[in-house]
């Protein structure tokens, strides 16, 4: 029976032949992740539920990330609880200020997450590990206190929707720019209820970096999960993790979309034509090209978080701002994903180019894309921001306002103190500065 | 269940971050989230709600994050149910998981007004509109959601699983 990369895994891990949408069934998990958002919320549920003991000490993953380092006493108490928790329980993957990282940042970079794998997250960007070829979701505070006490969960296998890039990108143009393409397409609830399977020749040249992105953001069009097939690619990405990490020790459960799987939908997008695009407040779906915006001032920009926070994203703004100056009117933050990713890029001199440029380099933190702490918004500002949402408030005061972009035009628009893709800015070194296609 | 109340009109993609937003999360305090419910796309609705009252909206309803401080606060904030086109997935989930009642009914939610008085039959999912005199049927659980809801929810179940497993 023909079936998508979605179904396969599903039935993998509920040991069935087959399994197909609408079907309720169990899976046992992998990882369960929370962050101090959500897990506060969890363990109160898990404790006053009486359960005693997690399923699995190494397969719960508590990350602080949102309000990290402490932004205040009531932060500070969740991260405690957190902490204390992780300590009763033994849990493997905790990881503390200092050591921590944004959790989708952090999870694949370590190695945690391994293709076919079940993961679900108290977190809506957890679709972002669909990109490792396993199926991922978000789940709110008291699933994951019933993953954690159980080590299932209960899903409803979703119906897939196929979106095939044809040719590639152009310059300046990555995987942001085609997911916010696609929500703009299907709308923030295009995909409700489904996986969103990314393929085509664009996506098959495209970073692991730019698959993180594009996975990360399939929430935004309400979908349950995104997912990206398994290629050489994922296979060097996989290899490149420590040596004593999951992803390398467990043998990979590679499955594959077949031809004729049936799909909700499928989407023929031609790459090559779509240009930076940026979502304007206040959905991910409200898409315009960063062209035709020039005339929207801005008072910040964020580069950075769990969607644009890894190497290659930093390196990506770095390349528009070295040599450059960040608009005197403009405050740019950098968000890097990890702690790794700092030492990468203290390392290949992307950090030094950033805040030579005048950027701010914060440590690790959800921060301000959720209007936490780090960067929050005065009432009329706007920022330009390669986060995941723009909604109403999302960044601090109501009437604030959230662009979303790719870390090239963000970079553009640090320059600018408007709205502006890399051409309209240019490079210290020239157009020439820049190598091959980026992506 | 027999939920009454007053309607509060909402629009399409109404989500989680108006609904409680995130400067509030360093709490999970029901009844401090419960203040700053709608916060920000309605300043007014924690003073103009009234025990019992109904939440009706159109489509993809809790859109966004997968703070379950959104239903939490709802509740608390004494709203008795939840009807909309249509919800998000993570903010469903996270309803039934908290025992907030949520009704799709796509007739009942184009058709009301601000200020309708609705009553909800939860089990037998009719929704009528005793402001304006009609009645519509919601779209049923599904079997396995219904067996959720009966043992008290997703923890109680998990519960009685292991300790039927003899693992708990």
């Amino acid at each position: 029976m023909a079936s998508t990369i979605v179904e396969k895994i599903l039935a993998a891990a509920a040991g069935e032949a087959a399994v197909r949408p609408g079907q309720i069934m169990e899976a046992p998990l992998d990882l369960a992740l929370a962050n101090d958002i959500t897990a506060p919320l969890a363990i109160e549920e898990f404790e006053k539920a009486g359960f005693e003991c997690v399923f699995d000490p190494a397969k719960v993953v508590l990350v602080p990330d949102h309000f990290m380092p402490n932004k205040d006493v009531k932060s500070a108490g969740q991260a405690k609880r957190i902490r204390e928790f992780a300590r009763k329980h033994a849990i493997v993957n905790y990881f503390e200020v200092g050591r921590m990282g944004i959790e989708h940042a952090l999870l694949p970079e370590l190695g945690l997450v391994a293709p076919g794998d079940i993961v679900v997250g108290a977190d809506s960007h957890t679709c972002t590990y669909g990109a490792l070829a396993a199926f991922s979701t978000g789940v709110g505070s008291t699933d994951f206190a019933a993953a954690m006490a159980w080590g299932h969960v209960w899903l409803r296998v979703p119906e897939s929707i196929k979106f095939v890039y044809h040719g590639l990108p152009g310059r300046y143009v990555t995987g942001k720019d085609l997911i916010l393409d696609t929500i703009g397409r299907i709308g923030v609830d295009g995909a409700l209820y489904m996986a969103m399977e990314f393929t085509g020749e664009a996506v098959e040249a495209m970073s692991m970096a730019g698959r993180f992105t594009m996975c990360n953001m399939a929430i935004e069009a309400g979908g349950k999960a995104g997912i990206v097939g398994f290629d050489q690619q994922t296979r060097a990405y996989l290899e490149s993790r420590p040596a004593d990490s999951r992803a390398r020790r467990r043998a990979a459960r590679v499955f594959a979309s077949d031809s004729d799987a049936a799909y909700a939908r499928v989407l023929e997008i031609d790459a090559a034509a779509v240009k930076p695009t940026v979502a304007k407040p206040h959905l991910p779906a409200n898409t315009e090209p960063a062209e035709r915006l020039a005339g929207i001032t801005i008072d910040q920009v964020v580069i950075g978080s769990c969607t644009n926070g890894r190497l290659e994203d930093l390196r990506q703004a770095a390349e528009i701002l070295r040599g450059r100056s960040v608009h005197p009117g403009v405050r740019a933050i950098i968000l890097p994903g990890t702690q790794r990713v700092c030492l990468d890029a203290a390392a290949d001199g992307t950090m030094q180019a950033l805040i030579e440029a005048g950027c701010a380099f914060s440590t690790p933190t959800c921060g301000p894309c959720l209007g936490g702490h780090m960067g929050v918004l005065a009432a009329g500002e706007r920022c330009v921001s390669t986060t995941n949402r723009n909604f109403v408030g999302r960044m601090g005061d109501v009437t604030s306002e959230v662009y979303l972009a790719s870390p090239y035009v963000a970079a553009a628009s640090a320059i600018a103190g408007h709205i502006a893709t890399p051409e309209m800015v240019g490079t210290a070194g020239g157009a020439a500065a820049g190598k091959g296609a980026a992506r | 269940m027999i939920c009454e109340g007053v309607v509060h009109k909402f629009g399409r993609d109404v989500d989680t971050d108006v609904i409680i937003p995130a400067r509030y999360l360093n709490t999970s305090d029901p009844q401090e989230l419960a203040s700053h419910c709608m916060e920000d796309i309605d300043p007014e609705f924690v003073r103009r709600v009234r025990p019992g009252d109904i939440v009706v909206a159109d489509e993809n309803f809790g859109c966004g994050s997968s703070r379950e401080h959104a239903p939490v606060s709802i509740m608390a904030a004494g709203v008795s149910c939840v009807v909309a086109v249509s919800f998000a997935r993570i903010f469903y989930r996270n309803a039934l998981n908290v025992g907030l009642p949520i009704v799709v009914c796509r007739a009942a939610a184009r058709e009301v007004q601000a200020g309708d008085r609705l009553r909800v039959d939860i089990e037998a999912g009719v929704v009528e509109n005793l402001s304006q005199g009609t009645r519509h049927q919601a779209e049923p659980f599904p079997p396995f959601m219904r067996e959720l809801i009966e043992r008290g929810g997703l923890l109680p179940y998990v519960k009685a699983r292991l300790a039927a497993e003899g693992k708990a």
